[in-house]
């Protein structure tokens, strides 16, 4: 089995790179994928809290690649998904205490045994950006509808087009609030991937569930669960249509929908 | 025959071959020489100096930097296939082959693919002269640098927090919204064109401007220029 390795990164810290990769892996998982998600955020571990894995850590990525212990023996196995496991960061040491050849190598080795390798990346450019994105056979950006964040999601895409071998790069805008593009106060996904000009893989919903559902560690519920399986899907080359923006928008419309009209 | 110093245009400045049964001393001399014969044009150039064979010790060549760095001439490579020549060259922080001049570079990684640098090419008969630049077919994104003496033209956007530098003029054949700069030597002839034109910052010559707050705009390609000591942009029809 030779597995696809995907890392997601952002730029720009908190527009949501964490929450999704726990959804996106939870997701596979649920369509019973193998999946392992790799937390390179070295010093500032997240991962591990969003899966709810944090009290069965016991070794983590930098004791794979210092040879303390064996890759098997660092991946977490999920609560509720039995085929998903998570590779936890080491939250004493720091981004240089691995390389890009170390990451290659642990990826090499998993995407043996899984369909899906997932690679949480830090925020910034620099060598913890680089880490995370060097084994990526693909590689998926989060943004939010903000000038900041697509700014540097533009970054990114540019330093990514401008390796040696690019991979293919794909788009989530997360956080869309409805009613502030309905009112045309934010930028719509439409805005955002015409300035990124790259292909739009997901579009999730701002939700207040996932505030509750991270604190908890769980799988995000109602809509933005909707959204993450969706990409799952996508991920998988199933044709979803984008989920419609306007569904839980005014009542009028919602019953015009009801009643079959326009 | 002995005795010519040989000059020669390259892109990397000029490339000056010395005869090579010359003693060292005469071909200082005759360099030297030739050198305040047209102190003009040498003044500032960047010279590469061919001296092939010939094994010239630290010293000598060291002698030769003296005189030419009193010429305001900047000696950038020594070539040879002589050992002792480069050993020589690179203990004076001198490179043992041709290298860019500083002032042309690019962020952009592949620019150079895009660029026509192939002297062996037949060259095409054209009736009409124009100037130098570089094309790159491809959209700038934030944080990437496009710097040229000559023109620019850029096949694709020009986004937010890219910049593009040129000695001559800039077209955008997408939306421009960087920041640009036209004529950055000081020639306020240059322009700015684009299919979108509303930069971050346009510049021409030492002049700066920045775009009108974007209203629901029609857009529509556009030329800016100077005029009367100010920056301007016109729809570019003609």
């Amino acid at each position: 089995m030779t597995g696809r390795v995907i890392t997601i990164t952002s730029g720009k810290g908190g527009v949501g790179k964490t929450t999704t990769t726990a959804n996106l892996a939870m997701a596979l998982a649920a369509l019973e994928k193998k999946v392992v998600a790799i937390d390179a955020d070295i010093g500032l571990r997240n991962l591990d809290l969003m899966m709810g894995l944090e009290n069965r850590i016991v070794y983590d990525l930098v004791d794979v690649v210092e040879g303390r212990c064996k890759l098997k023996q660092a991946m977490v196995k999920h609560k509720d998904y039995p085929s998903l496991a998570l590779i936890p960061a080491s939250q004493v040491r720091d981004k240089t205490a691995i390389s890009p050849q170390d990451m290659i190598t642990v990826a090499n080795e998993l995407k043996d045994v899984h369909d899906f390798v997932l690679i949480d990346s830090p925020a910034g450019i620099e060598w913890g950006f680089k880490n995370a994105v060097a084994p990526a056979d693909e590689v998926l950006v989060v943004t939010n509808p903000e000038v900041s964040a697509v700014r540097d999601a533009d970054r990114i895409i540019g330093l990514l087009e401008a390796e040696e071998k690019p991979v293919p790069v794909r788009l989530i805008v997360n956080r869309i609030k409805l009613g502030m593009v309905r009112r045309g106060d934010m930028l719509s996904v439409e805005d955002v991937v015409s300035l990124l000009s790259i292909k739009l893989i997901g579009v999730v919903p701002d939700d207040e569930v996932i505030i509750k559902s991270s604190n908890e560690g769980v799988a995000a519920t109602g809509r933005p669960k909707q959204a993450f399986e969706d990409i799952a899907r996508r991920l998988m080359g199933e044709k979803v249509p984008f989920m419609s923006l306007d569904s839980n928008g005014n009542v009028l419309e919602r019953f015009r929908k009801l009643f079959g009209g326009g | 025959m002995s005795g010519a110093i040989q000059f020669k245009g390259i892109r990397q400045g000029l490339l000056v071959t010395i005869p090579p049964d010359d003693e060292w001393a005469k071909v200082i001399a005759d360099l030297a020489t030739r050198i305040d014969q047209q102190a003009a044009f040498f003044k500032g150039a960047s010279v590469a100096l061919d001296v092939d064979k010939r094994a010239v010790r630290r010293h000598e060549l060291a002698n030769l930097l003296t005189i030419l760095q009193k010429r305001d001439v900047n000696l950038i490579s020594v070539l040879s296939t002589s050992a002792t020549t480069q050993g020589a060259a690179r203990k004076l922080g001198l490179a043992t082959e041709l290298v860019e001049p500083p002032a042309t570079q690019s962020h952009i990684p592949d620019t150079s693919r895009f660029v026509e640098t192939n002297s062996e090419a037949p060259s095409l008969k054209s009736d009409v002269h124009g100037t130098e630049g570089v094309l790159i077919r491809r959209t700038l994104r934030s944080g990437q640098s496009v710097q040229n003496n000559g023109h620019v033209v850029i096949l694709g956007d020009v986004n937010a927090g890219s910049e593009i530098v040129a000695g001559g003029d800039v077209v955008v054949w997408g939306k421009l919204r960087g920041v640009v700069h036209a004529g950055a030597y000081g020639d306020e002839t240059c322009v700015v064109c684009a299919l979108d034109l509303q930069p971050t910052q346009l510049r021409i010559a030492s002049l700066i401007s920045v775009s009108p707050p974007s209203k629901k705009r029609r857009k529509h390609p556009e030329r800016a220029y100077v005029e009367d000591g100010v920056i301007k942009a016109e729809p570019w029809t003609d």
